[in-house]
């Protein structure tokens, strides 16, 4: 499969449906601006243990998409929900509606592996392979089934340029990629996942190891990517969160009286702007403003 | 400044004490445990290597005296056969054996099936070599006769469950965030394992299949039902009766003559070579194969 068929079977859903939060105007996203991720009652299940609940809100095209909230409240589980990660932990499941594009992920068809491709994930810990920078980004092409050499080099390149590290790397492009700083690992990491060119990058904390240069790097690198592809981020950071994205998820954790567990909820979901000056919810203010208890 | 920097000093304390003490031991007990490992090794070079080394390279060459009284070399028989035996034996269990850990680790899991191979292999580690050698002979010696290929039955039986096992914790050691990496890049399960889990795991396994083929390679009991007990050279795995070090060991050791005993002298020398040989090259290949580490 090339990168340029690779989207046929799953249709782009052009017509999206108005997403402003309940009339709220939504001045910077287009009326037309194509649905992502379309979410309605999704819950995320731990054996028994229901850590997310009743999630409903739409991921837009080419937008930074934030999700913050208190430690514990789901956002990693929530976000692994988007390109089935939750497949390989056993006894890990998802409920509700989850679109992509129109299609259900977990439709009975589709396949994990190439809703992974098209959707790719970026850890909080940077988890190079054992591998040369090289073979790193070169991975998921040769899995994806590009063997000519020039081809890979083209990519490898290409990545590594877009994700801000080429001109440090480009002399050990054959040394191993453990021998990287942390922030040049994170960066090798985002290099290695838009090198398969999916549609979509998750980011779970990206930079919650990172030093305040290395941040700003890969913040201004989101910025960059944000016209090739569309961007959920989790981030702990709420500075973050107010300088890069275009919209943001508030979460929390809620006392589950079906269970007596805590369980994470989307308390609201808006423009970031919106979000920071003016939220409608007041434990959002709360927590946005510190005053979290 | 100056008192600051003297609070630092360590002061002699029940602490320091206790920590010297312990020290102590540490060494006692290292030094307790090479003690035999050093006095083994150094016994066998010292009445070994002379015999071994006598108007060399004769005694790695020549054929075993059929006159057991007899003095002079030779063990060069032996060290086909033990090669033919130990060869055979490790192309017969390591393949099964890493293939039997994959499945138990990747696929298994706490399936029936997993459990039960699981428990089989644990008790086939606790079958004594005679008894392996005993079922060997009336499965295969009895109705084919003494060949080097009954000697490596026996002890592919003997090796198979040790290799299963430490392949098994190796791939269990391999972080699973490597695996998630690779699932986030859209490559599919078998494509994880040979590209990422195998390469991971691989000097753990390699060092688990060498312990395997250095105990076997040092096994007597189980050939000596099958093997059989020849002088000359006999290259053949299925044909004929064969030797290796190991028996001729036995043999001559347990002979009256002097010139049989510094035989046996010689033949543990040799074996004791050979194991650091096969180790030391086997241990350079997988750093080359794995210096991405
Ligand atoms: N593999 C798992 N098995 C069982 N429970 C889990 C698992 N992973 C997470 N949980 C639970 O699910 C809940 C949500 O966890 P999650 O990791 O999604 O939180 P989070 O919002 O990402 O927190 P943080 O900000 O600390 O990363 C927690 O109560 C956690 O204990
Ligand atoms: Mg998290």
């Amino acid at each position: 499969m090339t990168a340029d068929d690779s989207h046929d079977d799953i249709p782009v859903q052009r017509a999206a449906p108005r997403i402003g939060h309940r009339g709220s105007g939504d001045p910077q996203v287009a009326i037309d601006t194509p649905v992502v991720f379309d979410l309605e009652d999704v819950a995320v299940y731990y054996g028994a243990f229901r850590a997310v609940r009743g999630v409903a809100m739409k991921v837009l095209k080419n937008q930074i998409t934030a999700l913050i909230g208190p430690s514990g409240c789901g956002k990693t589980t929530l976000l692994r929900a988007f390109n089935r990660m939750h497949d390989v932990i056993p006894g890990a499941r998802v409920t509700g509606k989850l679109q992509y594009h129109g299609i259900d992920l977990y439709g009975p068809q589709v396949s994990a592996t190439e809703v992974r491709r098209r959707i790719g994930m970026v850890f909080q810990k940077p988890n190079p392979f054992p591998k040369s920078i090289y073979d790193n980004v070169a991975f998921g092409p040769r899995v994806n089934g590009t063997k000519n050499k020039i081809e890979l080099d083209a990519i490898v390149e290409k990545s590594l340029r877009a994700a801000a590290l080429w001109d440090e790397v480009k002399d050990r492009l054959g040394s191993s990629a453990l021998g990287m700083s942390g922030g040049q690992q994170q960066r090798l990491c985002i290099a290695r996942t838009i090198a398969v060119e999916p549609e979509v990058v998750l980011m779970d904390e990206p930079c919650s190891a990172l030093d305040p240069i290395a941040t700003a790097r890969i913040e201004e690198l989101m910025r960059e990517l944000k016209s090739r592809f569309t961007i959920v981020i989790v981030t702990h950071n709420m500075q973050q969160a107010a300088r890069v994205s275009d919209r943001t998820a508030f979460f929390t954790a809620e006392l589950d009286s079906a269970n007596d567990r805590r369980t994470g909820i989307l308390v609201e979901y808006d423009v970031t702007q919106k979000i920071f000056s003016n939220p409608s919810d007041e434990r959002t203010e709360n927590y946005i403003t510190g005053r979290f208890g | 400044m100056t008192t600051v920097a003297s609070d630092l000093h360590a002061k002699p304390s029940w602490r320091s004490a206790r920590s010297a003490i312990m020290t102590g031991l540490m060494v006692a007990a290292v030094g307790a445990v090479a003690l035999p490992l050093v006095a083994v090794l150094w016994a066998v070079i010292e009445r070994g290597a002379s015999v071994a080394f006598a108007s060399f390279p004769d005694f790695f060459t020549s054929e075993i005296p059929v006159i057991s009284r007899r003095a002079g070399p030779g063990m060069g028989p032996a060290i086909v056969g033990t090669f033919l035996v130990t060869g055979g034996a490790t192309l017969l269990s390591v393949p099964l054996g890493i293939l039997g850990a994959i499945y138990l680790n990747e696929y298994g899991g706490t399936r029936k099936l997993a459990r039960a191979v699981r428990f089989m292999a644990t008790v086939m580690t606790g079958v004594p070599s005679i008894v392996m050698g005993l079922f060997i002979y009336i499965m295969w010696t009895m109705r084919f006769g003494y060949s080097a290929f009954g000697g490596a039955l026996a002890l592919a039986a003997l090796m198979l469950p040790v290799v299963i096992g430490s392949t098994e914790q190796m791939l269990r050691l391999v972080p699973s965030h490597l695996r998630e990496a690779s699932y986030a890049l859209g490559a599919t399960k078998s494509r994880t394992i040979i590209a990422i889990v195998l390469p991971a795991a691989a000097p753990g396994i390699v060092s688990g299949c060498l312990l395997a083929v250095a105990r076997a390679a040092g096994e007597t009991a189980p050939l000596l039902f099958a093997v059989g007990a020849a002088t000359a050279y006999n290259p053949s795995l299925f044909d004929e009766a064969n030797t290796s070090l190991s028996l001729q060991i036995f043999g001559n050791a347990t002979s009256s003559f002097a010139a049989a005993q510094d035989r046996a002298w010689g033949a543990a020398f040799t074996l004791v070579l050979l194991t650091f040989l096969v180790t030391f090259i086997a241990r350079v290949v997988t750093a080359r194969f794995s210096r991405m580490r």
